[in-house]
């Protein structure tokens, strides 16, 4: 029960946070609204074919713009020395990083949220908005899981502008081509069968990095 | 209680703490004091939980650590180089939260119980960055006091106080003392850290190179000659 209560805790503080200061959520929002009209401008002027290539795009602008907040979820921890204030909360440490993940995830949840009545204006593409809305949700889950896992470790070196993205994107490779094709699939209207694969692959994902992320956390901000 | 066997910290190759052996009991407020680099600060981040000793035993109220730190961490009051705080939030925000994370049950009151305690109850709306030092260091007190602790690592909690406020660290330590409590705290103001003392310990180069109660050095006065000749000599 306290693990929980830890967790809702932490969820709770962050969102104060981010609500007072909004420095996070502006800035990306604003990042994936130019990734998508760069984007956009770009193919246009080529004559490419925007329905093919807007899963690709629009996951381009969740990741590109989601790294900038997961950046600061520990680094902004760590500058203030407050990691050391929740270290040394008793119970089990995995506490903080899903209490820190899911905060994340609402955070990329409400920067997609916006992003994606953009990207259809843009893009120009029709979508039946369930399935679509459910596979993103599960992609944001991994990727705030992940992502939250790795600023951790970003967090405590030097360059940490620089290693998360080096850390991230490797390790996020298999869940960006399960999102984008799932995507793809639910924005073609396509049978669910044709593309069950890739989202089991992604249901898969999101289980084993949600074990890694709870037991590995220990170890991660140990000195 | 806090003891020590044998503690060793490498970074790498060089040592931070070599063969601390220690043990404070319960009622005891000890000074840790020694030059910088000494190892003051890795001793008691390790008691504290917050990092690995690489070799030697330790133990927090007689539950080892790292193994058992997971409940030993309920029972450690800690305060740092900084506050722990959130700067953004208010200093009750930071408490709630605080209280949360320990699971206290009675919060609303222990916060406010020791808000009073520390003389920042009139401050609890305020923003943390809103605060001078000496208050942002009463409310890092608060945070470490808010769940009961049985023994208090503090790390240079003199520094930045004004005399109101070094008044208030005192009277904290003379409470935890009546209460049981065991109390480390590092200092290098021997003047203002020393009062409250009954015992202390010289850090040098990782190792204890003196240990002795209050009756040996006596006051300030008397640890300062102790330090300058086995220290600055």
């Amino acid at each position: 029960m306290t693990f929980f209560r830890q967790v809702a805790a932490i969820v709770s503080k962050d969102l104060t946070r981010e609500l007072r200061t909004k420095e996070n959520l502006s800035a990306m929002l604003v990042f994936s609204l130019l990734v998508l009209i760069i984007f956009n401008f770009a193919f246009e002027l080529k004559g490419v074919d925007l329905a093919t290539l807007g899963p690709g795009v629009l996951w381009v602008a969740f990741s590109f713009s989601g790294i900038l907040g997961l950046g600061r979820s520990f680094a902004a921890e760590r500058d203030q020395g407050s990691l050391d204030g929740i270290l040394l909360a008793p119970g089990d440490r995995g506490a903080i990083v899903i209490g820190k993940a899911i905060a994340n995830f609402i955070f990329i949840s409400m920067m997609e949220a916006v992003t994606l009545p953009l990207f259809i204006i843009l893009f120009n593409v029709s979508l039946t908005w369930l399935p679509l809305v459910g596979y993103i949700v599960l992609g944001t889950i991994g990727f705030a899981v992940v992502g939250t896992l790795l600023s951790a470790i970003a967090a405590a070196t030097r360059l940490r502008e620089v290693m998360l993205p080096v850390l991230l994107f490797p390790v996020i490779v298999p869940l960006l081509v399960a999102a984008v094709k799932i995507t793809g699939g639910a924005l073609e209207a396509r049978p669910f069968d044709e593309y069950a694969g890739w989202f089991n692959l992604l249901v898969a994902y999101d289980v084993i990095f949600f074990v890694v992320a709870l037991l590995s956390f220990e170890y991660v901000v140990e000195e | 209680m806090i003891q020590t066997l044998k503690l060793e910290k490498t970074f790498g190759y060089k040592y931070a703490l070599r063969g601390v052996t220690l043990n404070i009991g319960a009622g005891e407020v000890v000074a840790l004091v020694g030059p910088n680099g000494a190892g003051k600060s890795t001793l008691l981040r390790i008691l504290a939980t917050l990092a690995r000793p690489t070799r030697g035993r330790v133990a927090i109220n007689e539950i080892e650590i790292p193994a058992g730190a997971m409940e030993a961490r309920a029972s450690i009051g800690y305060i740092g180089h900084q506050t722990l705080l959130y700067d953004d939030l208010t200093v009750a925000e930071n408490l709630r939260f605080y209280a949360r994370l320990y699971a206290l049950e009675d919060m609303d009151a222990r916060i406010h119980q020791v808000a009073t305690r520390v003389g920042i109850a009139r401050r609890l709306d305020d923003v943390v960055r809103t605060l001078s030092r000496g208050y942002q260091q009463r409310a890092a007190l608060a945070r470490a006091l808010l769940h009961r602790p049985r023994v208090y690592l503090y790390d240079e909690p003199y520094t930045g106080l004004d005399p109101d406020s070094s008044t208030f660290l005192d009277a904290i330590f003379n409470d935890g003392r009546s209460e049981g409590a065991s109390v480390l705290f590092s200092t290098h103001d021997f003047a203002r850290g020393l009062g409250m003392a009954d015992r202390a310990l010289i850090l040098r180069g990782g190792k204890i190179i003196y240990d002795a109660p209050r009756g040996e050095w006596r006051d300030a006065d008397g640890l300062s000659q102790v330090y300058a000749q086995r220290v600055t000599a």
